[in-house]
């Protein structure tokens, strides 16, 4: 429904949500990308396979706040590398957030390459959707004990 | 029937919507059904069940280089698993060499990496192809792989006739839900039905086609879960027949895996409803005669989605529950996932303590000593008939959207299946449905578990291999069989032996693969949810 009283200047928080890699387990991005979508932003889906310098361009294009990235075969490492980088080679600052099969492990690592969140397969939609959302207004998002023990960090 | 005010208590209701009664009784008992072996097999294809033949116990298996698998498939044959079954990595499923730049990152990670027939050998290598059989979940290069099998099977003085085991070779679930395709659905059918083909002129103990549920991994009741892998075999059956095939003939040779959860008798109920719906398809609608062509034969996963992150240990008693069910269904083989499924591969202790499950059921329990344990159940009877009707109501609609292959291209299945994770996902987090140590239950910190680590050489390694092989076999015969399978693609003669002619030659995964794309094309996924 529309928000009537919304200021003329509101926007919308615009979500990439992609699937890169080869994995063609999608139930998790459409799930989260179903739940940004009812929390009121605008969602768009990359579909399957989506390589990583055409998500980079996606999201440049289409200036989204947030780049959801869905992956659970293992490749996060090499994905994540690929995408700040190819990111960063076209000035973009755009945040990273990271869902999938990642082993905790991992996380510095990723975080070491810039990805700002790490949801598990059990991290509440609400907490991705309050992530995305402080993200996107600019704030860092912070990790409370609650949401570590949920699987997320 | 008075109706429930709205004050009370929502009544109990299975994953598939069918309300639960707090009591059964004889009044509930609509049909009593043949004895086990008999048309429709609601209670099992054979008579006696697993005392003629115990389920195969196969685990999923396979990572890294053909090395490592060799030495994974050894140990748990050395554990005395009973069959093989071959996990495979992204870049073989989907038709890449690992030197590939497609395939960064992905090499040996979910499963081996296979690219030339020199891989699949080495994988084999010790292990007798005439006495084992080789489950290979592989779908869009399933006619590459089978024809390495095949291959390696001879170079071991194995007579092709002689080989077993089971190709997945299901397109349709993947554009449904796995999402491993390669091809638009048109061409990716007319490959899967060629090597059904193929298989059952040449390959008498092989399955050619596994026809797989993963619509339930991606969202799907159990009911629709049935109702989608059933309205594929309808799809692959007429497929079949407008080639003039013959269904006593290929009827007997179709396979089909499943998805088994917690929700114990419902998958029950599934299974004994799947299997009389079939028998009931194949003779009314496809003038079946044969029981062979007639009875569901199926293995199935214990794990999948139904495996929390969250206290893995929890997970050995979700899979005996649903190894259990399997049993009581009467199944042809089961796969247990380990408990750390959701973190990584498993480790050598997490894939002998899921093979160990299977054990003890088989051999501490009395689950095996008698058909259908649970048949005269009032609860598990009726359960059957309203499994039945649910699964029966979701195939009118398939049918309605004109088959599978078109409610796939209109993205019908998979948008229902969207929906469906999406409503699961929302009843998880409102607590309505319950999952132990995630939303009810919930302990503090978590314990560390000892996982499988992936190797990391295993991509250089392959791609520099696969280098070396491009570099010492014959090109001309490389060529000149890959031009055979363009000429085949582009008409209408059967795939499978200008695949075989490459594999010889040692053509690669990638090669073969991108032969097809040339002509075909790739696919273009949807991108709506």
């Amino acid at each position: 429904m529309v928000n009537v009283f919304s200021p003329p200047t509101a926007r919308k928080v615009r979500v990439l949500v992609a699937k890169p890699g080869l994995d063609g387990h999608d139930r998790g991005a459409k799930v989260i990308a179903a739940a940004l979508r009812d929390a009121g932003m605008e969602v768009i889906y990359t579909g399957l396979r989506a390589n990583v310098a055409a998500i980079a361009a996606a999201a440049v294009q289409e200036d989204v706040d947030v780049i959801g990235l869905s992956i659970l075969s293992g490749a996060h490492e090499s994905i994540c590398q690929r995408l700040t980088a190819e990111l960063k080679a076209m000035g973009a600052e755009i945040p990273v957030v990271i869902g999938g099969v990642i082993p905790t492990s991992d996380f510095p690592r990723l975080k070491a390459l810039g990805v700002k969140a790490v949801f598990g397969p059990e991290s509440p939609l609400e907490q991705v959707v309050a992530c995305v959302a402080a993200l996107a207004r600019g704030e860092e998002w912070s990790k409370d004990a609650k949401a570590q023990q949920q699987g997320a960090a | 029937m008075s109706r429930p005010r709205s004050k009370e208590p929502q009544a109990p209701k299975t994953r598939s919507g069918i309300e639960i009664r707090p009591v059964y009784g004889p009044q509930d008992v609509k049909q009593h059904s043949p004895p086990p072996g008999e048309y429709p097999f609601t209670r099992g294809i054979h008579p006696t069940m697993y005392r003629g033949k115990l389920w195969t116990m196969r685990q999923y298996a396979g990572f890294g280089t053909p090395e490592e698998t060799n030495q994974r498939f050894k140990y748990l044959l050395g554990q005395g698993q009973t069959g093989l079954s071959l996990a495979l990595d992204l870049p073989t499923q989907l038709g890449l060499d690992a030197d590939s730049e497609e395939a960064g990152g992905e090499v040996g990670k979910v499963g081996v990496s296979i690219c030339s027939l020199k891989d699949m050998e080495t994988v084999f290598a010790g292990i007798p192809l005439g006495e084992v059989s080789t489950s290979m979940t592989i779908n869009a290069t399933a006619g590459i792989l089978l024809a390495m099998y095949e291959a390696v099977a001879v170079k071991q003085g194995v007579a092709p006739a002689r080989i077993s085991g089971t190709v997945q070779n299901d397109l349709i679930k993947e554009f449904g839900s796995r999402g491993a395709w390669l091809y638009p659905i048109q061409p990716s059918l007319r490959l899967a039905v060629d090597i059904i083909q193929d298989c059952v002129d040449r390959l008498p103990r092989f399955n050619p086609i596994s026809i797989a549920s993963h619509y339930r991994d991606a969202g799907a009741t159990p009911a629709e879960e049935m109702a989608y892998t059933l309205a594929a075999g309808v799809e692959y059956v007429e497929r079949c027949l407008a080639r003039g095939m013959d269904v006593e003939k290929f009827g007997p040779r179709l396979s089909f895996f499943f998805y088994t959860y917690t929700n114990f008798f419902e998958e029950v109920a599934k299974y004994r409803a799947g299997r009389r719906i079939w028998a009931r398809l194949m003779k009314e609608r496809f003038g079946a005669k044969s029981p062979q062509a007639q009875m569901l034969r199926a293995a199935c996963v214990c794990g999948g989605h139904s495996l929390t992150r969250a206290e893995p240990l929890n997970n050995i008693a979700r899979s005996t529950i649903e190894a259990f069910a399997v049993a009581c269904s009467g199944l042809q083989s089961v796969f247990t996932a380990a408990y750390d499924e959701a973190f990584a591969i498993p480790t050598e202790l997490s894939a002998r303590t899921a093979l160990r499950v299977q054990q003890i059921l088989a051999l501490e329990t009395e689950v095996a000593q008698t058909a259908d344990p649970l048949a005269g159940s009032y609860f598990v009877e009726a359960l059957t008939d309203e499994m039945e009707a649910a699964i029966l109501k979701v195939m009118s609609e398939v049918e309605a959207q004109g088959g599978m292959a078109q409610a796939l291209e209109k993205n019908w299945v998979q948008q229902q299946i969207s929906r469906r994770a999406y409503e699961w996902q929302r009843a998880v987090e409102s607590g309505e449905q319950p999952i132990v140590g995630v939303n009810v239950h919930v302990s503090e910190g978590e314990q560390e578990l000892q996982l499988q680590q992936p190797s990391r050489e295993a991509e250089e390694q392959k791609a520099a291999g696969v280098k070396a092989l491009r570099a010492s076999r014959s090109q001309a015969a490389v060529d000149q069989a890959l031009g055979e399978i363009r000429r085949a693609a582009q008409g209408t003669d059967n795939l499978m032996p200008p695949i075989r002619a490459a594999v010889m030659a040692y053509a690669t995964v990638g090669e073969i693969s991108t032969a097809l794309k040339d002509v075909w094309g790739l696919y273009q996924p949807p991108t709506r949810f």
